[in-house]
């Protein structure tokens, strides 16, 4: 199909008589051509026919959340111009290995049908989906516009897909890999750029384990004179990153490699020096066995730091709180627990304009409490950054009393994720229930739109957010609640619920029937080792047709009649072409 | 072999000096790696998949602790084996702990949990 090829509109005229002017297409498709947000664009498009496609034809990003909700065809028939595709794939439990290999979520069909449909297409963004080495080949040599590609969490591939992006993609921008599970075979890889590339901007290999080439390293950052963001490994040693900087002082975002050395070749001043020239800096990750020996250097840089990602390193409260101190302008902070609450008190002093903290656990087995934080250092940030909209907070003891200081201190939470470590853990001090921390969240903070629950909870909290948390779209729920009634709360109650996951909760078929009429309306629902039938999704399904109602077999099959893993979601694609034997679709 | 806590694999690690003349393998430095129980089977994982830490997370961040003792020397000493990317690193530090001035000098061997002698290096390092 000509690209340029225009849709022929049943009217075309200005009628000067009529109460609307109606534009030229060019006009209205230009008009709509500057509207990014994607919901503008679904509401822009429900206005009028006309308005439905010029949107559509102007639309150069499409956002899929779940890629089973639709199919590449009717993407690609419904959107002919696309330039830019974001997918997101398996449940968001199959970070926790709730989901079985092999489930699905196969790139290969989605570029199989872009490489006629989008054979421009610039740029790839892919989450929880499974990725080969010959999807990646494909990619690179189908695509000869092709700039940018960015995986989080995606499994199945190895270097050798690296390989093939180096080698063919002769306009690459972007190369962002994080957190995968990636076959490494190597770090040969990264030689394979051509010398020729120079257009770099976005370099993120931060999560691969082998060693590349430091010469070719060298040389590539060396001669992308654009390069923003530069993310290494842990092979690369101080010595080499502080080359690395010399020759990339614009960089904006910066992941080091160990901040560990036995010896260094030159004085530490060097480093320092190096730093200091990254004037641009505004995030700095990696820090792996970072030690106050070398910590230092980074402080002249700290100044202007939005995002700092300490979370691979060990550091203890004294540490933290000596380098906090030189960073005022810090947004978003990411820490171990080992710092603890000492450390997160340097937070609150350190950080007036925090918005995002996450708190994560050094040692998530360990069942001592004597380590990582409590709540008394939730209480301290909360006290010094009024602005925290974003938490992520793992502990092992919390109490009621301090999560409603939280709230009060911080009534602009958007994302509140508490996970008290301990399953079925009560308010350490009172023994009760948790469910007036969660209820003072819903209740305090009204632009709530993520929670993840934790702790002891009956369907009292759930009677909360029912109630109380009318903006909450995502909700995650673990060992939690006591009747059908908890879950009936929130399906009855949240307006704007889009995703459910919920797991090990005494929630049965009544619950889970009572979501009927709401499904439709949501992204997806999880439900696994809770008390729903086989039964019970059989009549969903039959309910609504456009839910693909599936449960996935455990390895002792489904004898039991009892579901004990089930995923609901909306589709206009029907049921899946490519589930594996055990997931079953109803 | 003892365990000290959960979620800290301990393994005993021995070096002893080569014996005098001929040098006899099995009778150089014997490092003990007494693994109880891998990363792999942690008998204390409340659940699968809790607490919600992201696989790739969890293997950057968990410590495998190492009991090194060495034939002569008055205490033995612990590393993070988690901490190290290969063998080299590994053997390199255990140098550094011990003050070894000639690595060739010393094989390192560790029971495994069948309780045979295996040779260092073989198996993959991760």
């Amino acid at each position: 199909m000509d690209p340029n090829h225009k849709r022929s509109k049943t009217v075309d005229r200005v009628d000067s008589k009529t109460e609307s002017t109606q534009f030229p297409d060019e006009v209205l498709e230009r008009v709509l051509s500057l509207i990014k947000s994607n919901k503008d664009r679904s509401s822009a498009s429900l206005v009028c026919k006309d308005w439905y496609n010029a949107e559509r034809w102007s639309r150069r990003h499409v956002f899929i959340g779940n890629c089973y909700s639709v199919s590449p065809e009717i993407v690609a028939a419904r959107f002919p111009k696309i330039r830019s595709v974001t997918i997101k794939g398996k449940p968001r439990f199959s970070d926790f290995n709730l989901v079985p290999d092999d489930w699905g979520a196969d790139i290969f069909p989605w570029l199989n049908v872009f490489a006629t449909a989008y054979p421009f297409l610039e740029e790839l963004r892919l989450k929880r989906m499974a990725v080969s080495d010959e999807s990646l080949e494909f990619l690179a040599t189908k695509f000869v516009e092709f700039k940018k590609i960015s995986m989080l969490s995606c499994d199945g591939f190895s270097t050798n897909g690296l390989k093939a992006i180096a080698t063919h993609c002769k306009n690459l921008t972007e190369l962002d890999i994080q957190e995968n599970g990636i076959d490494d075979l190597g770090g040969h890889w990264l030689s394979c750029f051509p010398e020729s590339l120079t257009s770099l901007e976005v370099l993120n290999f931060s999560s691969l384990n082998s060693e590349v080439c430091f010469k070719a390293l060298e040389k590539l950052v060396s001669r992308s004179k654009s390069l923003r963001v530069l993310k290494v490994n842990r092979n690369i040693s101080l010595d080499q990153l502080q080359i690395l900087l010399s020759h990339a002082p614009q960089l904006m975002e910066l992941g080091t490699g160990t901040f560990m050395q036995e010896l260094v070749s030159g004085p530490v001043t060097g480093l320092k020096n190096a730093f200091s020239n990254c004037k641009k800096l505004l995030t700095l990750s990696g820090l792996w066995d970072a030690t106050p020996l070398y910590l230092p250097v980074i402080y002249s840089a700290c100044a202007n730091l939005t995002f700092l990602n300490l979370s691979y390193a060990t550091l203890r409260s004294d540490e933290l709180a000596n380098l906090l101190s030189h960073c005022k302008c810090l947004r978003r902070l990411w820490l171990l627990d080992t710092v603890g609450d000492k450390g997160l008190e340097a937070v609150g002093t350190s950080c007036p304009l925090l918005e995002e903290l996450r708190v994560f656990p050094a040692d998530p087995f360990d069942q001592e409490i004597l380590l990582g934080v409590t709540e008394s250092g939730f209480v301290s940030v909360s006290r010094g950054c009024p602005n925290l909209r974003y938490v992520l907070y793992f502990c092992r003891q919390m109490t009621n009393a301090a999560v409603a200081t939280i709230a009060k201190n911080c009534p602009n939470f958007t994302h509140f994720r508490l996970c008290i470590m301990n399953p079925g853990q009560p308010d350490y001090l009172t023994k009760e229930p948790m469910d007036e921390a969660f209820g003072s969240i819903v209740k305090t903070c009204p632009n709530l739109q993520r929670l993840a629950v934790s702790g002891l909870l009956t369907d009292r909290t759930f009677e909360y957010i029912g109630k109380y948390a009318k903006n909450l779209e995502t909700l995650s729920v673990a060992f939690a609640g006591s009747t059908d009634l908890g879950m009936e709360c929130v399906l009855g109650g949240c307006p704007k619920l889009r995703k459910l996951e919920i797991r090990d909760c005494p929630f049965g078929n009544s619950a889970f029937l009572s979501g009927v009429g709401k499904y439709e309306s949501m992204r997806s629902l999880w439900m696994s080792a809770c008390n729903v039938t086989i039964n019970a999704c059989r009549t969903l399904a039959k309910e609504r047709p456009r839910l693909n109602v599936e449960v996935m077999k455990d390895e002792g099959g489904c004898n039991d009649g009892q579901a004990h893993k089930v995923y609901v979601y909306r589709t206009v694609a029907g049921r899946r072409k490519d589930a594996p034997p055990f997931v079953l679709t109803l | 072999m003892e365990t000290e806590g959960f979620g800290l694999e301990i393994t005993e690690l021995r070096l002893g000096l080569p014996s005098g003349g001929g040098g006899e393998r099995n009778e150089k430095t014997r490092m003990f790696l007494d693994i109880v129980g891998d990363g792999s089977d942690r008998n204390n994982e409340m659940a699968v998949g809790w607490p919600p830490v992201c696989s790739y997370r969890k293997r950057t961040i968990t410590k495998l602790y190492v009991k090194v003792s060495m034939d002569g020397a008055p205490f033995l000493r612990k590393i993070d084996i988690n901490s190290f990317r290969g063998y080299s690193d590994f053997v390199m530090a255990l140098e550094n702990l011990f003050g070894l001035g000639d690595t060739s000098e010393y094989t390192p061997i560790y029971e495994d949990k069948d309780g045979d002698w295996m040779l260092v290096g073989d198996v993959p390092w991760r």
